[in-house]
């Protein structure tokens, strides 16, 4: 028996006027999980994030949180929904602490509820020490954490972040993910994140690729992978066109012309395949190659290998 | 007591009018205070204008129907009035086209409050500002040869909130729908500075052509400069002629005010639907 999903994503379609950004997407997202949304700039992820958000409407579809229409409930959504938008929300001539209690008294808190609730994530974010300090004093690290403790103040059932760590430094990037893995652990908050980085995308439970407003695949990021499951041979080389062609007539291969590069997948039967084809292509065409690489399938192959495109932004 | 378990919030009018309407109200009037060069710059250029047109004009002014024994410095001390409590309401209300596709607005319009109290706390603020810098200039009053109207001062606070309100609202209205900052300083020049121009804050328009007369009468600004008018100069001269009486003038504003709080309310209710 499955559980019923926690939010539910049904043939949901969004034009800009005779562009069609999303195209009757359909996915659910189960209780407790942290769901990914993958997806180039353009894939309409971000559309998919405003829709959710409630900051567009709904043209075409349903969408139910917890039970909860979308189309027919807007202030019902928003009080189950805690948002960290890609761009900041915080005014940065307040204080974080100012800023804290306006977001409460938004959601209906105040008073000494307001103030525990502030000081229990203050401290939980590592925050509660710069709390009087205007927010355009504080680091942009900082001020994402305080993004995100300020959409989980009025503890929502879920949060949504639109591609949260942009403009952070790799060291921030991975202590915010930190954090939301253990806001998710925690307090079993469920997590809708949007990413165009294929690590954080890793991060998730399970993962929906997105690709000009169509749904490409959703999967765990492991089962994603290992849906490819030999290696990929990537060749760079002065006349990549000529040597594709040149490659699958000698070696019965086919690879595919990717942004400039040459991509070849590996049977996934033949373990020591790959080693193998990249020392024959090294030796059939010595001076063609410039450079020659064997890897793993990542994220970024899975995409390749639905779309037949590099994940581009 | 344990903390994990989920705020109970219901959606009462409390929740979701007042308490918000008030946060949003005193977030516009600390980030104001806190920035002073807002302060200095609503009130300098009005300043200005009136102390250059004031003494370029000097004792020469002697337009028909206007308050006898007048100088032009005073005569233009109410429309200065206008003026400042203009520009206050306008920049208060231009921060809306960041602030919605990113910013602080971002998380209001995302939030289960009352569309109409993110209008209320908008024009409210906004006409407290208006408030703050119509009474900072009203001080100035002695220095011309008009007395401070202590008797009268109530109800000139109410006055200036009023029109404050009126004028955030009418930003509001243009601000809402635009994408630019650059759009808005267009629209500024062609309805906000023309209806200020023609509000009888200048001249009076007894003297004036017959559709210039035509557009001061339907111009609600008239309506708030008579009212500031008789409040103000009453003490000490004569009221113009062509001034409506004070009820008349308030009740205009009022209608005024509501009704463009209603449109306010109403475009912010509609869930914007624009390319991201």
């Amino acid at each position: 028996m499955t559980t019923p999903a926690f939010l539910s994503v049904e043939t949901l379609s969004h034009r800009y006027g005779e562009r069609l950004a999303l195209d009757r997407l359909s996915f659910s997202v189960q209780q407790g999980e942290i769901f990914g949304l993958l997806g180039p700039n353009g894939s309409g992820k971000t559309t998919l994030f405003r829709i959710l958000s409630t900051l567009l409407p709904l043209q075409d579809g349903t969408i139910t949180l917890d039970g909860i229409s979308l189309r027919y409930d807007l202030a019902g959504i928003r009080q189950h929904l805690g948002i960290v938008f890609q761009s900041p929300s915080l005014d940065k001539k307040l204080t974080v602490g100012e800023n804290l209690r306006h977001q409460g008294h938004l959601y209906g808190l105040y008073g000494g509820t307001l103030a525990k609730r502030i000081e229990e994530l203050a401290s939980k974010f590592k925050i509660d020490d710069r709390l009087k300090d205007k927010v355009e004093t504080l680091s942009g690290g900082l001020q994402r954490r305080v993004e995100v403790a300020k959409g989980l103040l009025h503890r929502p059932s879920l949060l949504i972040l639109d591609e949260p760590t942009t403009g952070l430094d790799p060291n921030a990037r991975l202590e915010l993910w930190n954090y939301l893995q253990e806001v998710n652990q925690r307090e079993k908050i469920t997590i809708l994140v949007t990413t165009h980085l294929m690590d954080e995308a890793e991060r998730c439970h399970r993962l929906m690729i997105l690709d000009r407003g169509l749904r490409v695949c959703l999967d765990t990021p492991h089962k994603l992978k290992s849906a490819l499951r030999g290696s990929v041979i990537t060749v760079q080389s002065s006349d990549a066109a000529a040597l594709a062609d040149q490659i699958s007539a000698k070696l019965s291969l086919k690879p595919s012309l990717v942004g400039g590069s040459l991509r070849i997948e590996t049977p996934g039967d033949q373990a020591e395949s790959g080693p193998k084809l990249v020392a024959q292509i090294v030796a059939a065409f010595p001076d063609k190659v410039d450079s020659i690489t064997l890897s793993q399938p990542t994220l970024e192959d899975v995409f390749i290998h639905l779309t037949g495109r590099r994940f581009e932004n | 007591m344990s903390t994990s378990t989920p705020s109970p919030v219901t959606a009462s009018f409390f929740n979701t009018v007042t308490l918000p309407t008030w946060t949003l109200w005193s977030r516009e009037v600390v980030r104001f205070l806190r920035q002073k060069n807002r302060v200095i710059g609503a009130l300098a250029s009005p300043i200005m204008f009136w102390f250059v047109i004031g003494a370029g004009m000097g004792k020469s002014f002697h337009a028909e129907g206007a308050p006898e024994g007048f100088t032009y410095l005073q005569y233009f001390f109410p429309g200065t009035l206008m003026l400042i409590m203009l520009f206050t309401a306008i920049f208060s209300t231009i921060s809306i086209i960041e602030d919605r596709r990113e910013g602080f607005l971002q998380g209001v319009l995302t939030s289960p409050i009352s569309r109409s109290a993110i209008v209320l706390g908008k024009l409210c603020g906004g006409a407290t500002l208006s408030l703050i810098q119509a009474l900072i200039f009203l001080a100035m009053a002695p220095l011309t040869g008009i007395p401070i109207p202590w008797a009268s001062l109530p109800g000139i606070i109410v006055l200036f909130f009023l029109i404050g309100f009126g004028l955030t609202a009418l930003g509001y209205l243009i601000a809402w729908p635009l994408d630019s900052t650059q759009g808005f300083h267009a629209l500024m020049n062609l309805v906000l500075i023309p209806l200020w121009l023609l509000s009888g804050a200048l001249f009076p328009p007894t003297g004036a052509m017959t559709w210039v007369k035509w557009v001061i009468f339907l111009n609600p600004l008239h309506y708030g400069l008579a009212a500031l008018r008789q409040l103000l100069i009453s003490p000490i001269a004569a009221p113009e002629v062509s001034d409506p009486p004070l009820w008349i003038s308030v009740g205009v504003l009022i209608l005024f005010a509501a009704v463009l709080l209603g449109v306010c309310s109403w475009l912010t209710n509609r869930v914007q639907g624009r390319n991201p």
